[in-house]
């Protein structure tokens, strides 16, 4: 069954269509691809999906629930969480409360029951470190969560942002260029990481990626976008091999 | 300690205050540390605190004589009436962003204070009249008594705040805002502060707990007015207590006391309340040396 299905989705910015007929379906379990030429549309397509932006026309279903035009929160209370293509962590908060934050939906309890130390506070809190932790020993993060996030170097600072998205229980996982200003050796790790959290959280993935390497090497889909329109799509094999994927990458 | 010399009847005078100004900071520091947005307006929220804790006081002054829980009752009505204010003024003004909410803010600061002096409040049997022309046009009957006078205020509130009870609003306030920082909704607040879309992306409710953080702020300082009134006789909305001077003082202990720092806001609050008063005597240099404490504070 597919977990997302977008239809002919469109968004304009002034005279500009930065997306233009933008259609995909993925299944649940795929790892999927969304690449193409710098500007292309591809971080526009995130923020559709994500409730950042309302598309002009076009309708985005998740799970067969209509998420069209809904709030970033409702959109990841339904199921949505991604990372960004600049790192966007909480830099002041701890690595652990980094993950507790994206539990915050998941271990309820309210403002007074917090300030007045009721039983379920800690209750609550108990369980929150347990999951964080759990989720922490995952990223091989669990011997820095007391750090603060911006203290983490880089890498590492990526894969927290994958946990934390990954504590609001997501039914699909977005990554905007999570190998963006690695080195060959740490964006092999994080190929790893990423086929790691597909089999053990049995989930669905679309990342934006605009190294080859990782693309070809981990998604079994893709699609390519250039100038907002969709230019092909497929098995990442036959999707490589097109000549017009070629020309718009590297020109006539 | 005062018959004994230890403490001074100036310092004496000053017990209260001091417990006033940590607690403004202190709260202050949860909308400027911890949410992470600039307010100058913390005086104005004071204000209505201290306004709305002695009219209560003074009506009440009859139907309940203990002046110990008066204070109580008129702390809670005064931090509630600040909440409301914090509510009312959080909904326009936390949808602006850095300097231009430091404007708006500082504006309604003083918007408040300007109103309170226009006021004229009065009660009789008939219950409470409200004007604001002058004492004559709230048209009281012979048992009727002018509680809030215009430019004048309030006056005859009893003394009732003392050390005791100031520190005990301090802990009160310690406790809710520590307690708060170490919760779900604390962490969700600083989220925010953190990166505001990366909150949003993970579900949480942005608005809400900036208006929360921004009311429980509000109605902290209610209470710190609420001391402040019940430490004088009389009590008017001049500049002198309630205008953007006092706004940016109780600022300047929070960013000295460092931000987010409850610890450093009640020591930055007590050092820089104390030091003109224990300055005195050095007369001209007074302000020289409070300057060079400030800037030492910065580095």
């Amino acid at each position: 069954m597919a977990i997302l299905e977008v239809k002919s989705v469109s968004i304009s910015f002034g005279g500009l269509r930065a997306v233009d007929d933008f259609s995909v379906t993925i299944e649940k379990g795929e790892l999927y691809g969304l690449i193409g030429p710098n500007g292309a549309g591809k971080t526009t397509v995130f923020n559709l999906l994500t409730g950042v932006y309302r598309p002009d026309e076009g309708t985005i279903r998740l799970d067969g629930q209509d998420i069209t035009g809904k709030k970033t929160i409702e959109i990841n209370q339904a199921g949505i969480a991604r990372t960004f293509q600049n790192i966007r962590l909480f830099k002041e908060l701890s690595v652990l409360d980094n993950v507790k934050a994206g539990l915050h939906n998941h271990y309820v309890y309210s403002t007074l029951e917090g300030i007045l130390r009721f039983p379920r506070y800690r209750k609550m809190e108990r369980a929150m470190d347990e999951r964080a932790m759990e989720l922490l020993a995952v990223f091989d993060l669990d011997n820095e969560a007391d750090y603060k996030a911006s203290n983490l170097p880089y890498g590492k600072q990526r894969k927290l942002e994958i946990a934390r998205a990954l504590a609001t229980d997501p039914k699909l996982l977005l990554l905007d260029e999570p190998a963006a200003g690695m080195n060959p050796n740490e964006t092999a790790e994080l190929m790893e990481t990423i086929r790691f959290v597909r089999e053990h959280f049995d989930m669905t993935i679309l990342l934006i990626e605009h190294d080859m390497k990782l693309v070809s090497g981990i998604c079994e889909k893709l699609t390519v976008l250039n100038f907002g329109q969709v230019l092909t799509q497929g098995n990442t094999a036959d999707v490589l091999k097109d000549r017009r994927v070629i020309t718009a990458y590297l020109g006539e | 300690m005062i018959q004994t010399g230890l403490i001074s009847s100036l310092l004496k005078g000053l017990l209260v205050p001091l417990c006033t100004y940590a607690i403004l900071a202190v709260s202050l520091n949860l909308t400027v540390g911890i949410l992470g947005e600039l307010s100058l307006g913390h005086a104005g929220f004071m204000c209505v605190g201290a306004f709305s804790g002695a009219f209560f006081t003074n009506v009440m002054a009859d139907a309940i004589p203990g002046t110990g829980v008066r204070l109580f009752l008129a702390l809670l009505i005064g931090a509630a009436v600040a909440g409301i204010f914090g509510v009312l003024i959080g909904i326009p003004v936390l949808r602006l962003k850095g300097d231009y909410l430091a404007i708006v803010t500082l504006a309604f600061g003083e918007i408040i204070k300007n109103l309170i002096n226009t006021m004229y409040v009065g009660v009789d049997a008939g219950g409470l009249h409200f004007s604001i022309k002058d004492t004559t046009s709230l048209g009281l009957d012979e048992t009727g008594v002018v509680i809030i006078k215009g430019p004048q205020g309030i006056t005859g509130t009893p003394k009732a705040a003392t050390f005791t009870i100031g520190i005990l609003v301090l802990l009160i306030t310690v406790f809710i805002v520590l307690n708060l920082i170490n919760s779900r909704s604390g962490r969700a607040i600083m989220a925010i502060r953190d990166n505001r879309i990366a909150a949003e992306s993970i579900g949480i409710p942005v608005t809400r707990f900036k208006l929360m953080a921004f009311s429980i702020s509000a109605a902290l300082a209610g209470a710190a007015g609420v001391l402040y009134a019940h430490n004088l006789s009389s009590l008017a909305a001049t500049t002198n207590n309630f205008g953007y001077n006092k706004s940016i003082a109780i600022l300047v202990f929070v960013v000295l006391g460092g931000l987010g720092s409850v610890r450093g806001s009640i020591i930055a609050a007590v050092i820089l309340t104390l030091l003109p008063e224990l300055l005195r005597g050095l007369n001209d240099y007074r302000m020289l040396i409070y300057a060079i404490v400030l800037i030492v504070m910065m580095i």
